[in-house]
C-alpha cells in the first residue's frame, strides 16, 4: 500500500488522512526516505527530518483536535526563494549560504496553517535567474526523465522533486517563466496565477513586477486545492490584490464544449521544433474533439518580450540585490579594504556569473542617460503586449499553445551563450509581463534521441481566471495520461 | 553604439561589484550581445504611451502609520557577518 503513496493524487492522500488509514508522519517519513533514495537528483539544498517530523506530528495532532482540511498532513516541499523560519534560505547562492530569515514567508505560512507538512528547501538557479538550474551555487539539479538533460529554470527543484514524486507538491517562482519552463522539461503540471494572488512577503525579490509564487503539482486537480490555500491578500505586500479568497477547484468539473480556445500565431513561427509542435497541436486537437473550438489569434508584439523583459528584469534586478552588502546578512569578504572595497568585493565573491551579469544590465539602464531610451522603453512596449493580451481575450476564453521552443536541452550547450539561454522563455515571458495567469501541462514527448523528454502545453487566462483556467487543463488531464506518467527510475 | 572596456568598468562600480580586467573583458562581449538583442525594442513607435510599472495598475496602497511587528533582535543580528553588542560591525570609516 504505502510503495504508491508517491503515485496517489491529493484527494486521495486527503481522504486515506482523513480515515485515519494513514499518518501525517507515515506519509512525511515515506517521502523523506524517497527524497534519501534520490539525493543524486540534487533536488534539495536543505532537508532536516526532525523539523519535518515535528510538523507531521502537528499536523496529526490538530486532526485528534478535530480539525479536518484538504491539505492536513500533506507534505510540501519550497522552492529556496522563499524564506523559512526552520530551514536555511539561501536563493542557491553562495551570498546568503547558511541564512536562517527570522520569520516564514506568507506562502509558507499560510500553507503551513492549512496543515502541509515541510519537507525541506529545493533548488534552483541562482535568486531565480536562470533557465537551466546550472546557475544554482550548489550545482544543477538532474532531469529524473533524462540526467543528461537539464530540468529547467529557475525552479529545476522543484519540478524534478514533483516529476521523481519525492514531494507531491513544491512551491515555485515563476518571474518570466521559471514555473512552465521547468514544468514543461520535467513533464509536470506548473501553475503561475495572476500576479498580485499569492503574497511576495518573504520571496527573496528578484524582479518585483514579475515575480509570482505559484506550483509545481502532478495535476491541475491538486493544483486547485493547494492554490486555494497559498492565495490571499497581504497587507505586507504592496502589490497585494485585495480579493476575497476563492476555491480554485470550483470549476474543475466544467466541461469545455463550447470553450473558445486562442492560438496565437506568433507561437507557432519559426524556431519551434517539430516534435514539440506536434505534441502542442495534438493537445488541441484533443479539445477539440471534447468541444473547444479554436480561434486563431495574434499576439504582434510577444516576441519583443525578451528585449523587454531583460531590460525591465535587470533593472529591477539590480535595485533589489543593492541590499546585499555584507553587513547585515549574507557574504562577507575575508579579505578587504575600507568599507566600499568591502561591499564591492563581498558582492563580487557572493553572486554567481548571472546575477552579475543582471545586475550590470540593470545598473546600466537605469543609469543618467539611458534610463528613458532603455527603462521607460521597455516598460512603454510592455504595455502594447499587455494590451494585446486583452484584445486577444476579447475573442477566446483561453490562449494555448507552446512552453517552449524544444524540448529540455543538454547540460552545457547554452551555458556559455547567455542570449541563446534567454531565448528559452520566448513564449513564457508575455504572459509574465501582463501578469496573465498561465499554467504548463504535458501533453507528450521529444522525437528520436528525445523520446525521454517531456513536452509542455502552455494555457493562459485573462486576470483572475485561475478556477476556469484549472478547469481547463483537469478536463484535459481526464482525457490524457500524461501527467501520470513516472521516469522509470522513480516509479516505486 | 556598443561598450567598451571602460564602460563596464564604469557601471561595475556604479553597482559595487569589484570586477577584474578579465571578467569585465569576457563579460563585454555577452553584454554587447544582449544590448543587440535589445536594440529590436528599440525601433517600436511608442509615442502617447503610458509606461507600464507593473500588471494591475493602481496606486500603491498606504497603511496606518503604526508598529507591525517586533524585530527579533537575536534572531537578526545572528545572521550578521560581524557583531558586537547588539550591533553590525564595519570597517572603521573615520579615523
Amino acid at each position: 500500500m504505502s510503495d504508491a503513496l508517491h503515485q496517489m493524487p491529493l484527494a486521495a492522500l486527503a481522504k486515506q488522512l482523513a480515515a485515519r488509514e494513514l499518518s501525517a508522519v507515515e506519509l512525511a517519513q515515506h517521502f523523506l526516505g524517497r527524497i534519501e533514495r534520490h539525493r543524486g537528483l540534487n533536488a534539495f539544498l536543505d532537508i532536516r527530518p526532525e523539523v519535518t517530523l515535528a510538523q507531521a506530528r502537528e499536523a496529526d495532532a490538530r486532526r485528534s483536535r478535530g480539525e479536518s482540511g484538504p491539505l492536513l498532513g500533506i507534505p510540501v516541499a519550497h522552492k529556496d526563494i522563499f524564506v523559512t523560519r526552520d530551514f536555511a534560505s539561501t536563493a542557491a547562492s553562495r551570498m546568503l549560504e547558511g541564512y536562517m530569515s527570522p520569520f516564514d514567508a506568507t506562502v509558507v505560512e499560510r500553507l503551513a496553517k492549512a496543515g502541509m507538512v515541510t519537507l525541506g528547501k529545493v533548488n534552483c538557479d541562482e535568486f531565480a535567474m536562470g533557465s537551466s538550474n546550472e546557475n544554482s551555487a550548489y550545482g544543477p539539479v538532474l532531469n529524473p526523465w533524462d540526467t543528461s538533460a537539464v530540468p529547467g529554470g529557475s525552479s529545476g527543484g522543484s519540478s524534478a522533486a514533483v516529476a521523481a514524486r519525492i514531494a507531491p507538491v513544491a512551491t515555485a517562482t515563476d518571474t518570466g517563466g521559471s514555473i512552465r519552463e521547468p514544468a514543461a522539461f520535467c513533464g509536470i503540471t506548473g501553475t503561475k496565477p495572476t500576479y498580485g494572488r499569492p503574497s511576495r512577503w518573504g520571496m527573496i525579490a528578484f524582479a518585483s513586477s514579475l515575480d509570482t509564487a505559484g506550483l509545481m503539482t502532478v495535476s491541475a486537480e491538486d493544483a486547485a486545492w493547494v492554490l486555494s490555500a497559498m492565495c490571499g491578500f497581504d497587507p505586507n505586500d504592496s502589490t497585494s490584490v485585495d480579493r476575497p479568497e476563492e476555491d480554485f477547484t470550483r470549476d474543475l468539473a466544467r466541461p469545455v464544449a463550447g470553450l473558445r480556445i486562442g492560438v496565437p500565431k506568433e507561437f507557432f513561427a519559426a524556431g519551434l521544433q517539430p516534435d514539440v509542435e506536434r505534441a502542442v497541436r495534438g493537445a488541441l486537437e484533443t479539445y477539440r474533439s471534447m468541444g473547444a473550438t479554436l480561434v486563431d489569434i495574434s499576439l504582434p508584439n510577444a516576441e519583443l518580450g525578451i528585449p523587454v523583459y531583460y531590460v525591465v528584469a535587470p533593472a529591477e534586478c539590480s535595485s533589489n540585490l543593492s541590499r546585499f552588502d555584507g553587513v547585515r546578512y549574507g557574504h562577507r569578504a575575508k579579505e578587504h579594504g575600507d568599507l566600499a572595497d568591502m561591499i564591492k568585493r563581498s558582492r563580487a565573491e557572493g553572486f554567481g556569473a548571472e546575477p552579475k551579469r543582471r545586475i550590470l544590465i540593470g545598473t546600466y539602464v537605469l543609469s543618467h542617460g539611458y534610463y528613458d531610451a532603455y527603462y521607460i522603453k521597455a516598460q512603454q512596449v510592455r504595455r502594447l503586449i499587455a494590451d494585446e493580451f486583452q484584445r486577444a481575450f476579447a475573442q477566446c476564453d483561453v490562449i494555448a499553445g507552446p512552453v517552449t521552443t524544444s524540448v529540455a536541452f543538454g547540460f552545457g550547450e547554452k551555458a556559455d551563450d547567455p542570449v541563446s539561454m534567454y531565448m528559452a522563455d520566448l513564449y513564457t515571458i508575455p504572459g509574465s509581463l501582463a501578469g496573465v495567469p498561465s499554467m504548463s501541462i504535458p501533453c507528450g514527448f521529444g522525437d528520436g534521441a528525445n523520446a525521454s523528454r517531456p513536452v509542455g502545453l502552455q494555457l493562459m487566462s485573462n486576470y483572475f481566471d485561475e478556477a476556469r483556467l484549472l478547469g481547463v487543463a483537469h478536463q484535459y488531464q481526464l482525457a490524457t495520461d500524461w501527467h501520470r506518467r513516472v521516469p522509470a527510475a522513480c516509479a516505486d | 553604439m556598443p561598450l567598451r572596456p571602460e564602460d563596464v568598468q564604469r557601471i561595475a562600480h556604479l553597482a559595487r561589484l569589484a570586477i577584474t580586467e578579465e571578467e569585465a573583458e569576457r563579460t563585454l562581449g555577452q553584454l554587447n550581445d544582449i544590448f543587440g538583442m535589445i536594440e529590436r525594442m528599440r525601433a517600436v513607435d511608442t509615442e502617447g504611451v503610458l509606461p507600464m510599472s507593473h500588471p494591475l495598475g493602481g496606486a500603491q496602497r498606504l497603511r496606518a502609520d503604526a508598529v507591525t511587528e517586533i524585530p527579533d533582535r537575536e534572531r537578526n543580528l545572528a545572521n550578521a557577518p560581524a557583531q558586537q553588542d547588539g550591533l553590525f560591525l564595519v570597517p572603521r570609516v573615520l579615523e
